[in-house]
Formats: C-alpha cells, structure tokens, sequence
C-alpha cells in the first residue's frame, strides 16, 4: 500500500526513497581525520582514569586516544581491541552518555566530555578496513567448547577462546550471527551491515564453527553438549517478551518491539516496511525509544512512547530521551495501558490509567484516556525462557528469572558457564555482554589448563 | 588611560609594539598593512649590500613543532636577509616613512665585517629618514657562514668593532641584535655596550631542527631530500628570551643600557613580562606570522587594560620593576616554604597531580581516600616543587601555599623561621664562613 505520513492504517512507503536513506543513515557520522585529532588532543590522559573505571570492558581509553593523537590508529584499534574485540559496534551502540563520556573529567570540567566513543569508533574503523588482525591462535589445543547465541557475549567469548587455541562450535538459532547487534539496536546507530563485517572480522581469527538455524533445546541440547564438549557457554539472551496485561492486546497492530526493530533491521527495502500513522510504544528503556524513533523515520505521523513512572526512572538515558523528542517523538509519563481499543479486531486506539507513587509503590489512579492509534508496540522488557536450558535434569540454577553466575560466569552446572543478557546481572548493554563473553572464556581456559578438563 | 606611548632610544611610537625585523616587515606593503592594524613600528627586514640579490631555497621554509590543538609553539626558518633590491627596499622605506611619520621603522642591517661596507650602507639608510638602525648579527643560518649574522654575533670583538663602525658612520640609533647561541649573553651585551650602542635587542632565532621526516628520514624544513639547521621562535623561546633580557639587565656593566625585547612574545601578558624585566619595548614576529597582524589590538588594549587596574600610568612606571627581583640561586631564601594545596571545588580529579608526584617525585599526592578517588597534598611528603601546579589542566585548582614564619612544616617537623636565610651561609656549604668554634 502506498501511503502518505498522513494515511490511516499500517501502511509502506510513508516517504519518498530520499527521506528513508537520510531518516537512516549514521546517526553519528565517523570523525574524519581532522576531528578525530582536535577531539583526541582534548583528552588530558588522566591517572587510573575514571572514563576506564566506567567501562564495563575496561578499554584503556587515554591510552587509545593517544595512539590517535600520535597517528597511531592502528595502534589505538589493538588497545581497544585488546579489552573489547567487539570494539567496533560498542563504539556504535554504547551509551556513552552513561558510561566513559559520563566519567570524562571534562564532563565534570566544562559539560562537554571527549567523544571517546567516536574516537574508538575512528581506530577500529581504520583498523578493521585494513582487515588488521591483532591476534593469532596459540597451537591447538584438541579442546573443544560449545557457544550457545553468536551474540555480543557468544561472539567475545569464542574470540578469546579461539586465541588461546580451543576449537569453539557456535549455535545460532536464527540465519545470521550478531544476536542484537544485527537483530535488535536502531538501524542509524549501526550502517553498513557493520555488525556482519564484525563478525567476519572477531571470526577471522580462526578456529570458530558457526552453526546457524540451531536454537538450544530444539536443535541442540545441554545434556549432549556438556557430555560432547569441554565446556559449553551459554550467551543466548532474552527470547521472551513481557506482556501488556492490557485487555484486548492481541488485537491485530498490537506488536513487540523488538520483532519490529528487528524486521527493520533485515529489511532490503525500508519503504516495504508498514507502519502506522499514529504509533503508541508502551516502555522507557532503550528498546522503547529504538522502536519509537524508527517509528517516526519510518513516516509515522504521531509516535507516541507511554511509561508508566517518571522521567527519572526510565531505563533509557537523558540523550536517547533527547534523541526521540528531537525526532518528533512525544514521551508521557505516569501512564499504563488498560485497554487496547479495537474496531473490527484492529488496534483503533489505547486506553491508559494514570498511575502515582502511593506509599512506595506505583498505583493506578482511575483517571483514563484514550490515544488513538493504528499501532501499539510492546516495549516493557524482556525475559529469559529457561525452558531450553532445563529440558534435560539437572537444572541449572536460576535467579530473579536469568541464569545464576558467578563473577566469572560460572553456573551451578558442572562445565557451563554464562553471560550476556541471560545471566542475572546484566544490564542489557552490548559492552557488558562482551565483558562477560570475554571473562567466562578467561575462566573456562584457565579451568582447562588447571585440569585438563573444566 | 593608561598610556602607552613608547620613546625608545628616541625613537618613538604609538605603543611598544614593534614588528621584529622578519618576513611581515620585508615590504612596504606588509608594512603598510601592519600600521593599520595598529603596530607601533617596525624593524625593517635586513637589509644587505648592493649586488646581485640574495637567493632563498624555493622550498619549504619553515618547520613547527604543535601543542594541543595544533597550536603552533615554536616555529623555525631557513629564509635568509631580504632578497630583494636593495634600491627597491630603500625607496619603500622612504615612502612609507614619510605616509606614517608617527610610526617607528629602524632598518636592519647585515653587511660583510669590514668597515668600508658599513661606511657605504649607513649614508643610504639614512637618506630614507629610518628612525634608527638594528644590526642584525643573530641569524644562525646561511648568513653565519659567509662571516655575517651570528658569525659576527658570537665574536664579542667584532661586534664592539662593527658597533663602533656604525656610531662614527651615522647620528642614528643604532640597536646590536644578539645571537642566543652563545654560552653567556652577557658578553655580546658588554661588547655592544662598549662600541657604544644605543641599545641591544635580543633574542634572534635559536639554532634548532623542528623535526625528522621518518619516512624520508631527512631534517624539516626538506629540501630535496635535506635539511638544515633553522632559527627557532616563538612561544617556545619565550622563557630562553626572558633569562638574557634579565641577564643583561641586571649584569652591572650593562645595567641601564635600553633592551628591546624579542622572543615568543604573543600576548599583552608576555609583552609586560618582557618589559617588567627591563626590556623597553616588544618586538614580535612569529605570533603575527601565526594568526596575522590584527592580534596587536588585544595586545594594546590588554596592556592598557592591566596598567589601569593596576595603577601604572605609563609604560615607565613599570619597566624593569622585575629586574631586582632576579638573582642567583644562591641568594635565595632557603627557610622559605611552600606547600601545594588542591582546590577540591575545581579538581576535576583527572588524577595528573597524583601520577607525576608519585611517579617522578616526591610521593605527596593521595589518589584514593577511604577508598574514593581524591587528590590531596600529604603535607609531610611535599617539598613544594610546583610540578603538580604546573600539569594541572584546571588553572588555579593546585596553589602554592607559603608557611607562615612559626608554623611547623610537616616533612621537616621544623617550625618555619622568619630570619632570611641563604646557601652563602649554610651549614652545608663549605663555602660559607664558619662559626668561630667556642
């Protein structure tokens, strides 16, 4: 169906081919080699710098930032790398705002903090269009370990492991490796099929078998793995979407998020995506705010995200806020859905409670109203679903609905480790993912080399 | 208003800010264009005898080093005295002398040492009605080796014999321009001094390579593969600047003789700098040369600006007010003492303080207290270096504190004494005079 911002209904083709390539092209565009050294001479190189306590990685920043300032990119690439193999999209997709540009002393200085994540975006760029590979596999060592979800945290941990000589199989339950990097994350924040090219490049390393079409407890099981494998790392992520607990929610036009985000990111041709005139997203994390923002560049007339508590407590941070109210996205507060409004079984509209914190815990009030709308997209959270991990006795230990581990990944089972967003403890950030990726692989090596067997 | 009007050796002009005898003073266009800016004057760039013209290499001629940024710190050059006609330069001289009477143009001069070659330049300078002359016996490159520049400036008889040459040849002031590549100022100074100079000027450019070419591995500025020693100026030198001027100022044999001072100045700041240690005007090349003439207005109006918070009516009232303050190390007072203290309102906590003091100091900066990141000066460890005040990104945030006289300093558990007390006298010097034993 050809549309127009202002047709009714779900509809393609909102904008003319122009506006969809500009509406998503880099939401950031790489420094050029100009900036990146007026924007590196910025940095002071501080001691045991705070913007490197902040990150979950550890990436030595000052450091890096000086090998640019040296004209040394390719150096700046390794330091990066070194900690972060997957480097590259978090330079994207990382909420700096929150994490090293936060800590920048000039932020505490002038407002105005170093761009690191730009500037790590600038030498693993050049770094990885030279195709420059830092690191080689050590002799193999007949160890064989099992990667569930090519993921962020699947993809760091076969990285390291495959460096210190292990062979590692990878199981990927959909067509392509990247998990979120290529399935979720907002389309302008990662151009260029970049997170394919990543991939390609942390697997160049050698010694990793991608599996794709192969999901745990339909193709694979734990059981067989842990008794086929030295070790087994699980990195498969949040497969469950929560519910709106609203009545009439499976009317049609009442959507997840994050099949939507991810159709987009698939997408050949933008402008064969539908999408509503009027979008109400239900959420305030980061997903919430991708959705709503694509929403908008997709031609949606009115988008509109509803969370249910204040500005202050939504997950997503003050820019991604920023990021979406400059689009033209409208974020209402204290605000839950009651009821999907439909007419002939689809979504004509919302209904939505006004809540309030009554002594310590959100309330509703019984004040409604009705936004009318085309399209609802769920964005309050994901959940893991144990169901493929414990198909087989024993089970492993889960807490607060993720799998339990220790600070190096490790489960209650015997020769599984986990990481990424499935563990309890993750904070759903790509860069936390890769760190827990990174760190069960150090565990799961040095149990091998302790015993010969984890 | 403070009043900035200038009156060196005679010479006078608007303000003391005099363009250096340079590339942005080698026409009358340049020069021209500097007077409109507001420039005070100039020093005209060398002139040298009558002959065929002087040849420059027509590639690069000039090397930098950078700071942050890119901004230029110091800059080098290979260019050599005027190549144009000498007819040419003089009759621009004139010209724009006479469209600019309220402007200072001394001519610079490099000829061969011998007398009759002065003899013959000096009437024609002269004719042009220049307000003065500078001999240019600094330049460290291409001139040196042909027994002119700095050839001349590192022989201190020949520049006593040159000066003389130039007071018997002409009623002009005349300016001895000093080398720095020598091993004490004072000497050319003294020499200049006694062949009865109006006034010297310093400093020229330092002998330097900016940079190797790592791909060619040849010296920058290249030419053709090659590279040769340049002078060296700007910001960088400014502080090498600043000791000679003192040297020269405070040096006895010399005390009193008028300085116009050279090197790296950039700002009004660094021009009161200069003239606060005696020196009675400012010439200026390289910050022109990086960001044009118009910087003069802030320097002009800087000057004034700081002259009228703090009191000094004209440039008088605070030339060489530094100068008594300069001695030798030897004379400074050792029971004085000072202690960093960090303004934890302006520590941005970037940590530089800490690493430097432990790293290559003293060990007297904290890093983390009760476990929090925190930088604090332990007293008892600070000797008072001022290495962290001076890496310190925040200015103002690090200050050296002095102890009051009584107080107890915490690394020595020693009450401060009031009495002044040098190394001439000290206990461990084996030149101080002993206490006659009871």
């Amino acid at each position: 169906m050809v549309g127009s911002p202002f047709k009714e209904g779900i509809v393609g083709e909102r904008l003319s081919p122009g506006e969809y390539a500009l509406n998503f092209s880099d939401l950031h565009p790489p420094l050029d080699h100009h900036e990146a050294l007026v924007e590196a001479d910025r940095c002071y190189f501080c001691y045991d710098a705070p913007c490197m306590q902040a990150c979950p990685t550890s990436i030595d920043i000052p450091l890096f930032i000086r090998q640019i300032a040296t004209g040394n990119p390719v150096g700046s690439a390794k330091t990066i790398f070194d900690q972060n193999i997957l480097g590259g999209m978090c330079a994207r997709v990382c909420p700096t705002e929150t994490l090293c540009e936060e800590a920048c002393v000039r932020e505490a200085a002038e407002g105005k903090p170093v761009q690191i994540g730009r500037l790590q975006r600038y030498s693993t760029d050049i770094a990885m269009a030279q195709n420059r590979q830092f690191y080689e596999r050590v002799a193999p060592t007949g160890k064989r370990i099992a990667v569930i979800g090519a993921g962020p945290a699947g993809l760091a941990a076969a990285h390291r492991l495959a460096r210190y000589g292990h062979d590692v199989t990878v199981f990927e339950a959909r067509p392509k490796a990247g998990g979120l990097n290529e399935y979720g994350i907002a389309a302008y924040k990662t151009t260029d099929d970049f997170a394919q090219a990543e991939v390609d490049y942390v697997t160049a390393i050698g010694g990793i078998t991608l599996e794709y079409g192969r999901a745990l407890g339909r193709d694979v099981h734990l059981a067989d793995l842990t008794a086929t494998y030295d070790a087994v790392f699980l990195g498969m992520g949040l497969a469950g979407v929560n519910a709106l607990r609203a009545e009439g929610e499976d009317a049609a036009g009442v959507e997840n998020a994050v099949d939507f985000i991810a159709e987009l990111r698939q997408a050949e041709d933008l402008a064969a995506l539908p999408i509503g005139r009027r979008v109400v997203v239900i959420g305030g994390g980061m997903t919430a705010i991708d959705a709503a923002v694509q929403s908008k560049l997709l031609g949606a007339e009115e988008v509109t995200i509803c969370y249910r508590r204040g500005k202050e407590h939504m997950n997503a941070s003050e820019y991604e806020q920023e990021l979406a109210t400059s689009k033209g996205v409208t974020i209402r507060h204290w605000l839950q859905p009651k009821r999907v409004v439909a007419q002939f079984g689809k979504v004509a509209g919302i209904e939505l409670e006004y809540t309030a914190m009554q002594d310590g815990r959100l309330a509703r009030t019984g004040e409604t109203f009705v936004i009318s709308c085309d399209q609802i997209f769920k964005a309050i959270g994901q959940t893991f679903v144990p169901v493929a991990q414990n198909g087989s006795a024993p089970a492993i230990a889960l807490e607060g609905g993720r799998i339990q581990a220790d600070a190096e990944g490790r489960t209650s089972m015997p020769k599984v480790w986990a990481g990424g967003d499935c563990i309890l403890g993750g904070d759903d950030l790509t860069v936390s993912a890769v760190a827990q990726g990174r760190d069960a692989a150090e565990s799961i090596h040095r149990a091998l080399a302790s015993n010969g067997r984890a | 208003m403070a009043d900035i009007r200038n009156n060196f050796v005679g010479i006078k002009s608007p303000n003391p800010f005099w363009l250096a005898s340079a590339p942005p003073t080698d026409k009358a266009y340049n020069v021209v264009r500097a007077f409109k800016a507001g420039w005070g004057g100039v020093v005209w760039k060398t002139l040298g005898e009558e002959g065929p013209p002087i040849v420059n290499v027509n590639g690069p001629r000039y090397g930098a080093i950078w700071g942050a940024d890119r901004r230029l710190l110091g800059l080098n050059n290979i260019e050599l005295i005027t190549d144009r006609d000498l007819q040419t330069n003089l009759r621009e001289i004139k010209q724009v002398k006479r469209d600019w009477p309220d402007r200072a143009i001394v001519v610079s001069i490099m000829v061969p040492c011998e007398e009759e070659s002065w003899k013959a330049i000096l009437p024609l300078v002269e004719e042009t009605g220049a307000d003065g002359i500078e001999l240019n016996f600094g330049c460290p490159h291409g001139m040196s080796e042909r027994g002119m520049g700095s050839a001349v400036g590192q022989v201190p008889e020949y520049i006593e014999m040159v000066t003389r040459w130039c007071k018997q040849y002409t009623r002009m002031p005349v300016i001895v321009k000093l080398t720095p590549n020598i091993t004490d100022i004072r000497y050319p100074a003294r020499a200049a001094n006694r062949g009865g100079t109006d006034a010297v000027s310093l400093i020229n450019t330092v002998s330097s390579i900016t940079s190797v070419n790592l791909d060619t591995f040849s010296p920058e500025p290249s030419i053709d593969g090659k590279g040769s020693h340049g002078g060296y100026c700007g910001p960088a030198v400014k502080p090498i600047a600043l000791n000679m001027v003192a040297e020269i100022a405070r040096d006895p044999e010399t005390r009193g003789l008028p300085i116009s001072g050279i090197g790296g100045v950039t700002t009004w700041r660094d021009a009161a700098e200069f003239l606060a240690l005696g020196a009675g005007n400012v010439q200026v090349c390289t910050a022109a040369m990086t960001y044009g003439f118009k910087i003069v207005q802030e320097m002009i109006e800087g000057l004034k600006n700081w002259m009228d918070e703090k009191g000094h009516a004209d440039l008088d009232s605070f030339v060489g007010r530094a100068t008594p303050n300069v001695t030798d190390w030897q004379y400074l007072n050792l029971n004085y003492v000072a202690k960093a203290r960090i303004n934890q309102d302006l520590c941005i906590k970037c940590g530089r303080c800490h690493i430097v003091c432990e790293d290559t100091s003293h060990q007297a900066i904290t890093s983390l207290v009760d476990g929090v990141r925190h930088f604090e000066v332990i007293e008892e460890e600070c000797v008072g270096c001022n290495l962290c005040v001076n890496v310190c990104p925040v200015e103002g945030c690090i200050a050296m504190e002095p102890l009051a006289a009584g107080v107890i300093d915490k690394r020595t558990q020693q009450p401060v004494s009031p009495v002044y007390a040098n190394w001439t006298t000290h206990p461990n010097n084996p030149m101080a005079p002993k206490v006659a034993a009871e």
